[in-house]
């Protein structure tokens, strides 16, 4: 009973650029017809009556309590450098940020 | 030495009276692991040094008249998505494929308190995410039962391991059944327990409101032990649920009187495998004759768990998995002239995740976009609360709900090609971590494909924070099936 869902190449092409995933041109179509699939078996949810239900973002009531603010022990940062793939001092080396142009 | 080292419990008696060193305990895990994996692909890695440096620890604590802790010498698998300081800690993924934890998760932590011994970390689908074990970048696990079939997903190695006597206890993870799918396909029990009962501290986030750890272990008392030397709150998890752990153990082997098991009218459907139904429904009667009650209830939205799964999920991973950026861990792209700081980003996503792992992050990434959220994700929500409350009602008149934990035994590999069908897979398992309760399956017998037998698991479910419950009940079941017991030959 799935619907078929509308999505457009050109809407999976955005959405990877929102998700930040560099996707081959020629792999776009194979993953839209994959997420329209699923989004089109996801559709029945529009056939259950949720009015005045109140969403449920988690299981319990628990979570998320706060910890006291106190300073603890954290991890040394040589170890976490370690699995930098490019350092420099005791820096993480990234791209330039700001364009050279605007 | 010819004593079989996988029964955790019976290992950790002998370590603890002395009878065999956990010296002995660990080289013999190592060398059936490192015998079985070329055909299983269970391990990642075996981390024989290591374990072997931790199994003289244990005798040395022995030998000086220490406590060596309840799991005193009992080789542990770990999933390869939870962090340990030994080894790499990988995810099944080429964006981590060097990484090292400077941290232990805190389950892993407490195991080596107890005494464990970490042998080695296990293959699943890369992230957690697939029904399978087939999405892992360094090749599939192999179905122990039949090399062509999967052993299920995502704790795909950590079953066949705890299946085929490679270890003590595995470790899994499960976020929609990935710990209970594969214990059916595979033959071992497999245990999620109640959301917020042990600590995701050093899980690599996937569906963080979905998430459990728990054991994959050849007996129920197997599972118990681990999970009470594993749960209870911890201040580095703020879901780590404060209330004290009941003891498992103590009454594990009394049968629960009055025994009220629900059993849904959507749990055994047409459309499972008629040979599943068969096996479940024999398993229920053996218990009706063992005194206990069935009760039907009715959970209509069984069916729509899917679609609410497959939106919370990939909403939840596609905000966990923005942190794999290339910049402060993981794979980096190569650098190239005019490349921004985005495109960086973007480049080493797409080549460091694999394809099922982007689309889960394209689909997150999509229902919670503009426009969409409310259609998707807050309508999902939504029926999350109503599946919790149709729980909420079955648990008034059961103590614990019975049905397959899958809707058919081990597939072949590359049987389910279409990703919408793999997903269907989880069917009767999502639900669980939907509501947040705890889940089990329990071996309860085979099915025979092409001359082979395979494994089918009784799937239980209990209200929340009934644990210890839970347990007792699938320890019911297990003593009423001593024929599935049996491992798998090789």
């Amino acid at each position: 009973m799935s619907e078929v869902h509308p999505l457009t190449t050109k809407e999976t092409a955005h959405v990877a650029r929102l998700a930040r995933l560099d996707i081959a041109a020629d792999r776009l179509e194979a993953l839209r017809s994959q997420m329209a699939g699923v989004l089109g078996h996801v559709a029945r949810l529009k056939a259950i009556d949720v009015e005045g239900v109140e969403p449920m973002t988690t299981p319990f009531d628990h979570v998320n309590r706060l910890d006291a603010d106190e300073p603890g022990p954290c991890l040394a940062i040589e170890d976490l450098l370690r699995n930098a793939p490019a350092v420099e001092g005791r820096c993480l080396a990234v791209p330039k940020v700001l364009a050279e142009e605007s | 030495m010819s004593a079989a080292f996988t029964d955790a419990t019976a290992t950790r008696d002998a370590v603890r009276s002395r009878k065999a060193k956990a010296l002995e305990v660990t080289a013999w895990a190592i060398e059936r692991a490192r015998r079985a994996n070329p055909r299983l692909n269970a391990f990642h890695e075996i981390l024989e040094a290591e374990a072997l440096e931790q199994a003289e620890a244990v005798d040395r604590r022995i030998a000086a008249g220490q406590d060596p802790g309840p799991l005193a010498g009992v080789p542990v698998a770990v999933k390869d998505n939870i962090a340990t300081r030994l080894g790499r800690t990988t995810c099944s993924s080429r964006m981590l494929e060097n990484y090292r934890s400077p941290f232990d998760a805190t389950c892993v932590e407490r195991l080596r308190g107890a005494g464990a011994i970490v042998m080695g970390k296990t293959n699943l689908d890369e992230f957690a995410m697939g029904s399978s074990s087939e999405h892992c970048a360094w090749g599939p696990v192999r179905n122990p039962w039949d090399d062509e079939r999967v052993p299920g997903g995502s704790s795909g190695g950590s079953a066949a391991a705890a299946a085929a006597g490679l270890c003590g206890v595995a470790l899994g993870s499960d976020t929609g059944g990935s710990i209970r799918q594969p214990a059916s396909l595979c033959g071992c029990v497999g245990f999620k327990p109640t959301y917020g009962r042990i600590s995701r501290y050093g899980l690599v986030a996937f569906g963080s409101s979905l998430d459990q750890i728990g054991p994959l272990t050849a007996s129920v008392r197997d599972a118990a032990l681990a999970y009470s030397v594993m749960a209870g709150v911890d201040p580095r998890d703020s879901t780590s649920a404060p209330a004290p752990v009941e003891d498992p153990l103590s009454a594990l082997d009394r049968p629960i009187e009055g025994l009220r098991i629900g059993v849904p009218s959507q749990y055994l459907s047409q459309a499972n495998d008629p040979d599943v139904n068969a096996c479940v429904q024999a398993s229920l009667d053996r218990m009706v004759k063992a005194g206990a009650t069935l009760v039907p209830v009715e959970l209509p939205l069984t069916d729509v768990g899917i679609s609410t799964y497959y939106v919370i999920a990939p909403a939840e991973a596609s905000a966990n998995l923005a942190r794999f950026d290339g910049i402060r861990y993981g794979f980096r792209a190569k650098a190239r002239p005019g490349q921004s700081l985005d495109d960086l980003y973007a480049e080493s996503r797409g080549q460091g995740f694999g394809p099922e792992v982007q689309r889960r992050i394209m689909l997150g990434t999509y229902v919670l976009s503009a426009g969409y959220y409310d259609a998707y994700y807050g309508r999902s929500l939504k029926v999350r609360r109503l599946i919790k409350a149709e729980f909420d009602r079955a648990f008034e008149t059961c103590h614990v709900i019975a049905g397959p934990a899958s809707p058919t035994p081990a597939f072949r590999m590359g049987g389910l090609a279409d990703p919408l069908q793999m997903y269907l897979c989880d069917v009767y398992t999502v639900n669980t971590n939907i509501a947040g309760i705890p889940g089990i399956s329990v071996p309860v017998g085979f099915v025979p494909r092409d001359g082979k037998p395979l494994p089918v698991g009784l799937h239980l479910q209990a209200p929340a924070m009934a644990d210890a419950l839970l347990l007792r009940a699938a320890a019911m079941v297990e003593r009423l099936h001593p024929e599935a017991a049996q491992r798998p030959s090789g």
